[in-house]
């Protein structure tokens, strides 16, 4: 067979699979590096989540606070990410995020301006200093729009609403990628030498969250099967403020600028109940704190009418709250009959983030699979066990370009022409029509539902080992009904099919988060469990990870912290001793595993 | 439990028909969640576009009761329920299937313009007030809602001669950025045929983000425009004394 005649086929050095913020910043760089590049995305172009970011981009730029510099912007991730994050990630990201944000502006980004006429910067959660670069509450799509513009410009190849299924391999090393045009449903295939993944995350398998349907765990499970390992996937961010009513936006997220601009919470009782979680930071506490605080004040009944806690930000006035949150302002408004300027919104945690996924090398941007690599959400390392606000944003400039930057040398390196399998094409054609065999069955949807209640119930802000098995084992049931589902219509643009083949990889993922979270008997960051409420010492020297087996079975291990030298170490504890030593010794002694 | 009744545009290409659904109702529901739960109950196949279900990334557009709107953000309270409502892709562009229509156009004007290019040796220094206007044109989410409506598109299909007020407002912001050294005005007259535009205001009638695409983007524009090909002393000026 001459795959050529049976499938619409393209070849370029370097694929980038996603166009939010990473991919995009990554197709930047690999072009400007005279690649020729691919871009690949699920929605329209520009319709990323990185359009939907709010609050800002951390960059420890001074502009505010001129005490801020790249080492207090690592000493808050580390701390954040109670430090298990890959401290190399976090030094890179901490250095390189002020020049990034610097050079948006520089293609065109308009940032809120100080008064001195410079990028203005807002306070958030965990970070000490004001450090949030951001454009009211639209950061995201500044942010997306110039980065649009800047790649539409540089010659780089855009593919829309094309959903890629599986990477495809020529030996070891990676070889491009297979995939379907949702318009119509016919199959393409795209040779490369380099792919760089950059699909962002995971929420969807959650009843309540603040992600849209392209979040099915897609880039973690393409690299999963491709041979790459998954880090740290117990590890899930729950956004303390969604909304909570009325039910169709139950989830839709509510900005930590909020809070960041002063924004008080309260429960049913007027209290201002963060006194008791953290007294020190209030508010501006990091998020697994936040969220678990909302969570607890509604189960001893202090909660909302509809079961969240009041955040009030009305004291700000009505010129300066639709001046800095104009789009929370309008969501509140016309979704849910709330005047933000008048009365405190009503808010409670939703699915938000994924620390966890594809395992990368901190300077390179590369996973174990020559060729392939991984950053922004998809990526996990930086943020360790929680993510602070804004650091997301700044993730995907720093290691977006980084991945490209990368991939492109790589390329350039094996510079022959790629090798496809044809046998892989012709699997991977077969797996999507399958879909359509079943005559009879139940709605893809369906599935779909069960399994956010399943992941909601059991694996959410509070885990217990009985949940968490329980779950283990709804997903296997699941499993066996996601296979038998019936689909409708024809292969143009289809969601059902779409969703039936999505519902594979978040099944994949939300084992992996369970069984993670199973072997992590301590509470850390994001991932709390019942049954150990404590973090415990050891349990800052290790990560899980997870891969898939010679016979398809999932591989659940731990491997050792990566090393930090000592200079990196003195930072951490020229000040920070006393916070650190609740979570780690690991810094201070000569610690093994 | 209360009902609504919906009539779908169903079909592929230019084939298709209103197809009747009724959907129960929760309270401050919106039109986006009624195809949602067309898809989860009766039709799964069902094509429509959305992302973030908050009115930030512009995917959701759709005629409703003729209207084009933002689906996410139109509420069911908002019309009356004793009629169904009709449902339908945008008018101005061809169907692909169902509620999702083919934009792709718009993404080939986009590539044309004159991207950003900052002035030589500049300092970075920009205050708020000078930027203010040009952060109103960057709140664009791309929905296509004032491509849809413009007559010049819509009645006149006068593609590719003319880009539409989207991308007078994408220029507009390039072109009052207050350290863009470029200059697009003679694209705006010829490839982008500003001309065209007989200043209907139909399409701010129709923007989502509130934006005053033509008294703020549009007529500023074609004003530049006169001034160079028509007033050559008064486009001096502006030049000389801090045109943008
Ligand atoms: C409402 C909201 C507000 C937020 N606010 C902030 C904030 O203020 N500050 C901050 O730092 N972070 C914020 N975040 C987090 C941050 O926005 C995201 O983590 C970040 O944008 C992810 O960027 P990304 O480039 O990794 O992925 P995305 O921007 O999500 O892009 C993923 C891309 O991958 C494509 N894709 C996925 N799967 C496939 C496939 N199989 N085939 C082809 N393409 C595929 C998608 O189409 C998309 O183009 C927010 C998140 C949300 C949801
Ligand atoms: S004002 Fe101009 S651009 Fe806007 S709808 Fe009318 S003719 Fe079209
Ligand atoms: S200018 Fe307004 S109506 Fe036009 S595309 Fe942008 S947001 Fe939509
Ligand atoms: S879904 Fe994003 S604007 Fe409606």
């Amino acid at each position: 067979m001459n795959i050529q005649d049976r499938f619409e086929v393209h070849e370029h050095d370097v694929l980038v699979i996603g166009a939010g913020g990473a991919g995009l910043r990554a197709a930047i760089e690999a072009s400007s590096q005279g690649a020729k590049v691919a871009l690949i995305c699920k929605s329209l172009l520009g319709k990323a989540h990185t359009v939907m970011a709010e609050g800002g981009v951390a960059a420890a730029l001074a502009n505010v606070d001129k005490d801020d510099d790249w080492k207090t912007h690592f000493k808050d991730t580390m701390f954040g990410g109670k430090y298990v994050n890959n401290y190399r990630m976090a030094e890179l990201h901490a250095k390189e995020a002020p020049e990034r944000v610097l050079e948006l502006e520089k293609w065109g980004a308009v940032f809120d301006r100080t008064k001195e006429g410079k990028i203005i910067q807002r306070a958030f959660g965990g970070h000490k200093y004001k450090r949030l670069s951001h454009v009211g509450d639209r950061t995201g799509l500044e942010m997306i729009r110039t980065l649009q513009d800047k790649g539409v410009h540089m010659g780089i190849d855009v593919f829309m609403e094309c959903t890629i299924t599986k990477l495809l391999k020529d030996g070891d090393k990676i070889a491009g990628a297979f995939g379907y045009w949702r318009e119509n449903g016919k199959f393409v295939v795209f040779k490369g030498k380099a792919v760089v993944l950059a699909t962002g995350g995971i929420g969807k398998m959650y009843k309540v969250t603040s992600n849209s349907w392209e979040y099915t765990a897609d880039g973690q499970i393409l690299a999963y099967h491709a041979g790459a390992e998954l880090l740290d996937t117990e590890f899930v961010q729950f956004h303390p403020t969604g909304m909570v009513w009325p039910p169709g936006v139950i989830g839709i997220l509510v900005t930590e600028a909020v809070r960041g601009e002063g924004g008080l919470l309260t429960n049913n009782k007027g209290e201002r109940f963060m006194e008791k979680y953290d007294p020190e930071r209030m508010e501006l506490s990091t998020r697994d704190v936040v969220a678990r605080a909302i969570y607890t004040e509604n189960k001893e009944g202090r909660g909302t009418p509809h079961g969240g806690a009041f955040l009030d930000i009305s004291h700000r006035g009505a010129d300066y709250v639709k001046k800095k949150l104009p789009s929370m302002y309008h969501q509140f408004k016309e979704l849910a009959d709330v005047d933000i300027t008048k009365e405190p919104m009503e808010v409670g945690p939703t699915g938000h983030y994924t620390m966890g996924g594809v395992r990368v090398n901190a300077d390179t941007a590369m996973t174990c699979v020559p060729g392939l690599y991984a950053a922004g959400e998809v990526a996990a390392g930086l943020h360790g066990a929680n993510r602070l606000g804004g650091n997301s944003l700044s993730d995907l400039l720093v290691f977006g370009r980084r991945a490209g930057l990368y991939a492109s040398e790589y390329a350039k390196k094996n510079s022959g022409s790629v090798n496809i399998n044809e046998n892989d094409i012709l699997t991977a054609e077969k797996e999507m029509i399958s879909y359509f065999e079943n005559a009879s069955g139940e709605n893809p949807y369906s599935v779909h539902i069960d399994l956010q209640e399943l992941m909601q119930n059991n694996v959410g802000i509070f885990r217990i080992e009985e949940d968490l098995l329980k779950a283990i084992d709804g997903l296997q049931k699941l499993t066996t009904r996601a296979k038998k589902v019936k689909i409708e219509g024809s292969r143009m643009y289809n969601p059902g099919w779409h969703m039936a083949y999505d519902l594979g990889n978040m099944m994949i993922y939300a084992e992996a988060i369970a069984r993670c979270a199973l072997q992590r008997k301590e509470s850390r960051g994001a991932h709390t469990r019942l049954d150990f409420p404590n973090p415990k010492l050891e349990d800052a020297k290790w990560n899980s990870i997870v891969k898939k087996g010679g016979n398809g079975e999932m591989i659940v291990d731990r491997v050792k912290s990566i090393d930090m030298p000592s200079d990196m170490k003195k930072i951490l504890e020229e000040t920070e001793k006393e916070k650190m030593s609740k979570y780690t010794n690991a810094l201070s002694g000569g610690v093994t595993v | 439990m209360e009902q609504a009744k919906f009539k779908v545009h169903r079909g592929e290409g230019s084939q298709g028909q209103d197809v009747d659904y009724t959907v129960p109702i929760e309270e401050g529901m919106v039109v986006l969640d009624a195809m949602h739960y067309i898809q989860k109950t009766a039709s799964p196949d069902l094509a429509v576009r959305w992302n973030c279900k908050a009115a930030k990334c512009g995917s959701c557009s759709a005629e409703v009761n003729g209207k084009p709107r933002l689906m996410c953000k139109t509420r069911l309270d908002d019309f009356n329920l004793s009629e169904p409502i009709t449902v339908r892709p945008m008018k101005s562009f061809p169907v692909i299937k169902d509620l999702a229509c083919d934009v792709k156009w718009n993404y080939e004007v986009n590539k044309k313009i004159k991207p950003f290019t900052p002035k030589d040796d500049t300092d970075w220094i920009m205050y708020q007030r000078d930027v203010d206007r040009v952060q109103e044109f960057r709140k664009c989410i791309e929905c296509f809602a004032c491509q849809n409506v413009c007559h010049v598109l819509r009645d006149h299909n006068l593609k590719p001669k003319f880009a539409g007020p989207r991308f007078f407002v994408r220029v507009a912001g390039l072109e009052m950025h207050p350290l863009d050294g470029e200059n697009r005005l003679e694209e705006l007259r010829n490839d982008m045929g500003i001309g065209f535009c007989n200043i209907t205001k139909c399409c701010t009638e129709v923007c989502p983000e509130d934006i005053h695409i033509t008294d703020n983007a549009i007529i500023p524009m074609k004003e530049r425009v006169v001034d160079k090909y028509y007033d050559p002393l008064k486009m001096l000026l502006r030049s000389l004394f801090g045109k943008k």
